[in-house]
């Protein structure tokens, strides 16, 4: 508004000319309206949305990378526009920030203005009364002053604050004016500033937090530090010296399986018994940590994700040595727990040799297809394609621990062509042809993801989230109301009339009023 | 009671609550159609001592009900209350099937059935105090729908809970959730007959004349999405997180549920400031309000099917690949 005023007071600039001042001053007023935060609270919502459908890098990476092959034509155009990461992309950024500033903005003169008014006086009573949207008019026998004073002591009794002095004496004003409901504005404020609140603690967890996970196979020791990790993710501002020296042992794993419907099965009752340490020279603990139940040590707190089952065993080279031995982990396909994994035995002589296929926990075969009836390892079976020559693991490239590279490995076959099995059960030994060496199924263990994380400011942000609840609660259930009661003498009687003025929007001043009203009039009778 | 036994009480309590839903719903459209007959001139006084307050006029604009308006839709309430009464047996014997015995909030059917008990639940408590007798046959229409969609599509066995489910955080998060589900659903209709009214004007006769005023409806509605929105934001913003602390260790994961009930949130936050912003009065702030009411549903069922990836899912049922997964309004 006051740009326009200075631009009709200098008539040499065109009109919509601006200074620099001016413009700073007038993107400011837009950026801290009341409709840009609507419009931004809009846009923000909007800017979610693509975070929901298109798999994120944080939430589910295996999903993006499927999607990338699906989409080879969109992924660079996705990738450029940050889809797989909205939300730590620079345009969801954007938006939230303006959003900040936006609030802020709004937020602190509104502070200002409220600050002076919460010791400001009622406001005196308006000349017209009867103007106002809500008002009511009565007669009455008692004096003035009289009525006046119980005006004072109902209002008082409603919880309305009232202007000091008047009413008092009649001479000087025949009102009373009360007000109530101050504290919306503040409810209101509380609730804007929680919202920063809350955003600094989420700041905090994510440049100085870190999350990281690891899968255990039953009976191996993990101690905290950064190389014992199967995938970490630190915050930007993270620091190593941050990770408390605790160390665990899983001791034993257990699962419940229910049959909930006829050939469903639900897991129960998940246990990882544990044994730990808060400090290398601290005393040995125990703890059994379940799904829901995590184990703090210190800031940091340990949480049981996942599981899943190891087959344990032993590859012999066409040498007689062993090759490879322990536990190896398979990854669960589906809710059946059909596993899928691969062994790898790059020390074979003469060839190194590799395994890639599925783990049955429950082995049957139903007319010739092989299935696994339930998840618990009732009849479990190892079903894998042979491979043999160069796996990939001597150039020095990292691979992953469930991927085979076959690009420069042969497929055994069998005499006729087909591709030669292996189907194996605990206790058995398989001779590999051409006299490459054997595989021995020792036995299976279970596996357990555990995950462990620091948040640092996750206090801050609970008091944030809390804090803004209060806040809202006040700035919508505290109705702000103004009450004027003026009394006049005339022929007959006493002429009251009163007004109330509702500034909350929840418009039902007209109530209050009858309320009221009818309390004065009650009163008078009796 | 056997488990069993419990579990054919709730299936046949469910079935029972759908037929006088409609029975209600009879009444109440009985109720309309003889609105739409020609007012008779019928003694002013008798339709005033009836008091109850159950049906009576609500806008200045409204005809004087007739007896027979006035019969019908006390008698269409009283049929609602027992319907709602008889929802509310489906929903313990739910609870009672499992073993162990549990809240019935395990999977889609069960928050289905819910929900709408909830929404028929607070058109009941606030019927009087905010004169809803207008919206009977919308809300019972639409819990109607509510359970045929459940009973159809949704229906599951009793099966224990999953074991991520198995928290405290359950009843907590989860009665919120469905009680701010509820209030958005009453408040999303009331917005929704705000913008019907806006369209046709003001009618002297018929039922749409027994609809409050266009002023009357936006303050209902704020009203009622004043009430939904703490709860909503104490479901989705505070007991959330917690539990989602506790059970993945990450109080907030942009899971495409949580990135919904975000969105959600953000709308109706939207919607409460719209009111306080010039110009979006009325009916911009109806269309929000319908808009919320949008996401809330789609991410409620529609998520399920988009994303196989939420942690929430329950669309597969059972799906543990490496993860402990709750259900959907989990």
């Amino acid at each position: 508004m006051s740009t326009e005023t200075e631009t009709e007071r200098q008539p040499e600039r065109r009109s919509g000319e601006l200074t620099l001042r001016e413009l700073l001053r007038w993107t400011w007023r837009q950026l801290t309206s009341m409709r840009t935060a609507l419009v931004l609270l809009l846009l923000l919502a909007l800017a979610a949305v693509p975070g929901s459908v298109i798999p994120q890098e944080s939430v589910d990476s295996l999903g993006v990378t499927r999607w990338k092959e699906q989409h080879p034509d969109l992924t660079p155009i996705y990738e450029k526009l940050d889809l797989f990461s909205v939300f730590d992309s620079a345009w969801f950024s954007a938006i939230y920030i303006l959003l900040m500033i936006s609030l802020v903005g709004c937020f602190v003169p509104r502070t200002r203005v409220y600050w002076r008014a919460l010791r400001a006086e009622p406001p005196p009573a308006p000349r017209h009364l009867t103007r106002l949207p809500d008002h009511a008019a009565y007669r009455t026998d008692e004096e003035v002053d009289e009525h006046l004073a119980r005006a004072r002591a109902v209002l008082k009794g409603r919880g309305y604050r009232l202007r000091s002095g008047d009413g008092a004496d009649v001479g000087a004003d025949d009102a009373v004016s009360a007000e109530r409901g101050k504290l919306r504005e503040a409810g209101n404020l509380v609730f804007h500033m929680s919202v920063l609140v809350v955003l600094v603690g989420f700041a905090i967890g994510g440049l100085f937090g870190y999350q990281g996970g690891v899968v255990l196979v039953e009976g191996s020791t993990f101690s905290n530090s950064l190389t014992q990790y199967d995938d970490f993710a630190p915050g930007s501002l993270f620091r190593a010296e941050q990770m408390e020296p605790f160390s665990f042992t899983v001791d034993e794993f257990d699962v419940d399986w229910l049959e909930s419907q006829p050939g469903t099965w639900m897991a129960q009752s998940f246990n990882a018994g544990l044994h730990y340490r808060e400090s290398p020279d601290a005393a040995e603990q125990t703890y059994d940590l379940r799904v829901n139940h995590p184990l703090s040590i210190g800031d940091t707190e340990i949480f049981l994700i996942g599981h899943g089952y190891a087959p344990v065993v032993t590859v012999r080279d066409g040498n007689g040595d062993v090759a490879y031995s322990g536990p190896t982990v398979f990854l669960p396909q589906d809710a059946s727990f059909l596993s899928f994994g691969v062994i790898k035995a790059p020390s074979a002589e003469p060839e190194q040799i590799g395994f890639e296929g599925l783990f049955y926990p429950t082995f049957v075969n139903l007319d010739g297809d092989p299935v696994t009836v339930m998840p618990d390892d009732q009849n479990p079976t190892l079903s894998m394609l042979v491979y043999t020559g160069d796996l990939g693991l001597d150039s020095g490239t990292p691979q992953s621990v469930y991927v085979l590279d076959k690009s420069n490995a042969e497929q055994l076959k069998q005499p006729d062509g087909k591709p030669f099995r292996v189907d194996i059960q605990p206790g058995q030994t398989v001779e590999l042809p051409d006299g490459l060496g054997s595989i021995e199924f020792e036995g299976v263990k279970p596996w357990t993801r555990i995950q462990v994380s620091q948040t640092p400011g996750i206090r801050i942000t609970l008091a944030g989230v809390v804090l803004a609840l209060v806040g809202l609660l006040g700035s919508l259930f505290i109705r702000p109301r103004r009450i004027w009661v003026r009394a006049r003498r005339e022929d007959e009687g006493t002429m009251v009339e009163v007004a109330a003025l509702d500034r909350s929007g929840g418009g039902d001043g007209a109530d209050v009023l009858d309320e009221i009203v009818a309390e004065l009039r009650r009163t008078e009778k009796v | 009671m056997s488990n069993a036994a419990w579990e054919t009480l709730s299936n046949q309590a469910i079935a029972a609550a759908g037929l006088v839903y409609f029975l209600a719903l009879l009444t109440h459209l009985a109720e309309w159609a003889a609105l739409r007959a020609p007012v008779a001139a019928e003694s002013e006084t008798a339709t005033a001592d009836e008091g109850g307050g159950v049906a009576v006029a609500t806008g200045g604009a409204a005809p004087e009900p007739t007896h027979r308006v006035e019969f019908l839709g006390r008698l269409g309430f009283l049929v609602t209350v027992i319907a709602c009464g008889i929802h509310l047996v489906a929903l313990v014997g739910r609870g009672m099937a499992a073993e162990p015995n549990r809240v019935p909030w395990g999977n889609m059917y069960e928050f289905t059935i819910s929900g709408g008990f909830v929404v028929t639940l607070l058109y009941v408590a606030l019927h009087r105090k905010f004169r809803l007798g207008w919206m009977a046959p919308i809300v019972v229409g639409f819990v109607l729908v509510t359970l045929m969609v459940a009973v159809i599509w949704l229906h599951d066995d009793v099966a224990p809970l999953t074991e991520a489910l198995n928290s405290p955080w359950l009843v907590i998060h989860v009665v919120s959730a469905i009680i701010a589900t509820g209030a958005f659903t009453l408040g999303g209709i009331v917005s929704a007959m705000y913008l019907v009214k806006m369209r046709k004007g003001e009618v002297a006769t018929g039922p749409l004349a027994r609809i409050p005023s266009l002023p009357t409806l936006d303050r209902l509605s704020y009203r009622i999405h004043a009430f939904g929105f703490p709860v909503w934001t104490f479901a989705v913003l505070i007991t959330g997180p917690i539990w989602a602390h506790e059970a993945w260790s990450s109080y907030w994961n942009w899971d495409p549920k949580e990135v919904w009930a975000f969105i959600t949130w953000v709308v109706y936050a939207g919607y409460l400031h719209a009111r306080a912003t010039a110009g979006w009065k009325g009916r911009n702030a109806a269309l929000l309000a319908l808009l919320g009411l949008a996401t809330l549903w789609f991410n409620f069922i529609g998520i399920n099917y988009f994303s196989s990836s939420s942690q929430h899912s329950y669309a597969a049922p059972t799906q543990e690949i490496a993860r402990y997964e709750r259900a959907p309004w989990a």
